[in-house]
């Protein structure tokens, strides 16, 4: 028998692959999504205007400049918000099941979209003169809604010194649904804001600009190198909690490292886009269907993964029925599904 | 090389006091078995000597420190666990089960080199589960499961392990084969070992020292002949009659028989088949 050490057992060179093959993917329909919209513009120049500016490349420019104003002031920030939220609804998804070694869980579980959407409808309902602080007071009380949420959650499940995640999880439903039903609440009695806020908690990117992307980026960039750095010792999170701490694991500060860096970039996710659904349940499983459980991999290749899904899903929402857009909630879960339920019945091995 | 004492400790749940007025001493090279009847706490020990618990009172000290000062990575490279049926997570492979014992090895940013590699596989030739590696834990039996754990404990490379119920799941030639690498390991690199046992026959074989807990207390302690005699046999378990000695070893060893049987006699003597 060899004594060499298999690295092949670990399957690590096909996925370290597969994630610069996702990231190739990535930038392809990133181009794809900005050329394609209402003003019909060739994919060659839509690349041309994107790979201009990146540092270090001069191209002359052969194109209008009315295009290089809708590619780069009204598709790009979209799509990079996009990317952006699908990245970190998916990794906080994959983080929260892991954590919580439960395949149900999803960002939204411990209460986060029901306090972002009751900040929100608050926000909808107050007087107009409101709605001009900085980019503007909905985003603002829609993320504090979901920290504040997630922060009462906590200190409700804590006992003592430990928190145990059956109780986390059960205290972030009761007081989602308290919440939820405030919103439904609000939403009955808002009057002629019920449009608005109705879209709002379905999703949407269609008010997307630069100064979002811009707020979003650092949250998200910051949350996922924490949780992709926490990697091993989530896989032995998934072992029972004792034997993690045989192991070495501090699990009470890991549990609320983690809790603390998915929480915030799930709610500057949907603070500015809406509860957008299914992305944060969905991707992390279909990585684990192609690539397997180990979090090491599991986690870059969701943010990859949930970028390039969400990117996918936008599109379709403003050009499959244009110039109407459709809420991106609907096209997630239309698109999502199938394709989800098409890889369950494909690959019939062990989820978690 | 690490001694694990225990002075007066008491152990329980909540207000529930499982074990109390436990004093003893496992020192390096040494294996000390725990045995006693369902439910008398040995895995209530192993817990407190893994830090998952805390003494209601009492101290428990690790190489002479408070247990409750060792920060939890460095324990690990201390004290490493065989636990009785745990839940492992089905999506990963044996070897990556084996891999995680390379953890508290690790700092929090480091992946597992060629290192940790080569210590797992060696670890996983040891005890016999190299055919296992690429497999599923959930398509592996029981028996696989327990040799499994034996070889992360090994590959953990801790200078005391505690080991619960390790031989519950196997069959005898595996139990022997288990035993043995436990106790040359403890022999050859003096590994401190405290094993909780089931099998009074295995642990007199195996331990050189034998506590036997009963109604919250150490009921007895000292050799296997020291500690399995009639008597306490009997005062404990409730079975009469049967502590023979081993023909081979000569230690003690229990034989069952229907009923509690009939007495032996002074000329009874086991043979050998």
């Amino acid at each position: 028998m060899n004594t060499t050490a298999p690295v092949r057992l670990l399957h690590w060179r096909s996925r370290v692959y597969s994630i610069f093959g996702l990231l190739l993917l990535l930038a392809a329909v990133m181009a794809l999504a900005t050329t394609i919209g209402s003003v019909r513009i060739p994919f060659m120049t839509t690349s041309g205007i994107l790979v201009s500016r990146l540092p270090f490349i001069d191209i002359t420019p052969t194109w209008a400049p009315t295009m290089e104003t809708i590619i780069l002031d009204i598709r790009l920030p979209r799509v990079i918000l996009a990317g952006l939220v699908g990245a970190a609804l998916a990794v906080a998804g994959a983080t929260y099941q892991g954590l919580f070694r439960n395949p149900l869980a999803d960002p939204y579980l411990i209460g986060v979209a029901q306090g972002a959407a009751l900040g929100a409808v608050i926000g909808f309902l107050l007087p107009s003169q409101w709605h001009n602080i900085g980019f503007g007071i909905i985003p603002l009380l829609a993320f504090f809604g979901a920290l504040a949420s997630t922060a009462i959650v906590y200190s409700l499940a804590r006992v003592g010194k430990t928190l145990p995640v059956t109780t986390l999880i059960l205290a972030g439903v009761a007081l989602g649904a308290l919440l939820a039903s405030i919103v439904s609440y609000l939403i009955i009695s808002s009057g002629e804001q019920i449009h608005g806020i109705l879209f709002w908690l379905m999703g949407s990117f269609s008010l997307s600009q630069w100064s979002e992307a811009w707020t979003v980026l650092p949250y998200v960039l910051l949350g996922a190198i924490i949780i992709v750095l926490y990697a091993r010792p989530l896989n032995l999170m998934q072992l029972d909690e004792e034997q993690a701490q045989q192991l070495g694991i501090n699990v009470e500060r890991l549990k609320l490292i983690l809790l603390a860096a998915a929480t915030l970039i799930t709610a500057a996710a949907v603070s500015f886009v809406g509860i957008i659904g299914f992305v944060g349940i969905i991707i992390p499983h279909a990585v684990r269907l192609l690539w397997g459980a180990d979090h090491r991999f599991l986690l870059p290749l969701s943010v990859l993964t949930g970028a390039i899904f969400l990117i996918l899903a936008d599109l379709v929402a403003r050009t499959a029925l244009a110039p109407t857009e459709i809420p991106i909630g609907v096209i997630t879960a239309i698109c999502g599904a199938p394709f989800f339920l098409y890889l369950l019945r494909r690959r019939k091995r062990v989820l978690f | 090389m690490i001694k694990i004492e225990l002075n007066d400790v008491c152990l329980g749940y909540g207000r529930k006091t499982v074990l109390e007025g436990l004093t003893f001493t496992v020192s390096p090279g040494e294996m000390v078995g725990l045995i006693g009847p369902n439910g008398c706490g040995k895995s209530t020990i192993v817990r407190a000597l893994s830090h998952i618990i805390v003494p209601l009172s009492g101290q428990v000290c690790i190489d002479g420190r408070a247990i409750t000062s060792i920060p939890r990575r460095d324990l690990a490279r201390l004290v490493g666990v065989v636990p009785q049926m745990p839940l492992l997570p089905s999506a990963f492979t044996a070897f990556e089960i084996v891999l995680m014992g390379r953890n508290p090895h690790l700092g929090l940013f480091q992946y597992e080199g060629p290192k940790e590699l080569a210590i797992a596989w060696q670890a996983m030739e040891r005890t016999d589960t190299r055919h296992l590696a690429s497999r599923r834990v959930s398509e592996l039996s029981g028996g696989e499961i327990q040799s499994l754990l034996i070889a992360r404990v090994l590959a953990q490379e801790t200078k005391a392990i505690l080991l619960d119920e390790p031989t519950a799941n196997l069959d005898i030639g595996r139990q022997v084969e288990v035993l043995d690498l436990i106790k040359n390991l403890c022999r050859e690199n003096g590994l401190t070992v405290l094993a909780a046992l089931h099998d009074l026959n295995l642990a007199a074989q195996y331990c050189d020292r034998l506590l036997l807990l009963h109604n919250g207390r150490i009921h007895a302690e000292g050799t296997p002949a020291d500690v399995i005699k009639p008597k306490h046999i009997a005062d404990v378990y409730g079975a009469e009659n049967c502590v023979y000695t081993h023909p081979v070893s000569g230690l003690p060893c229990v034989l069952l028989n229907a009923g509690n049987g009939r007495a032996p006699q002074p000329g009874d003597v086991l043979k050998k088949k």
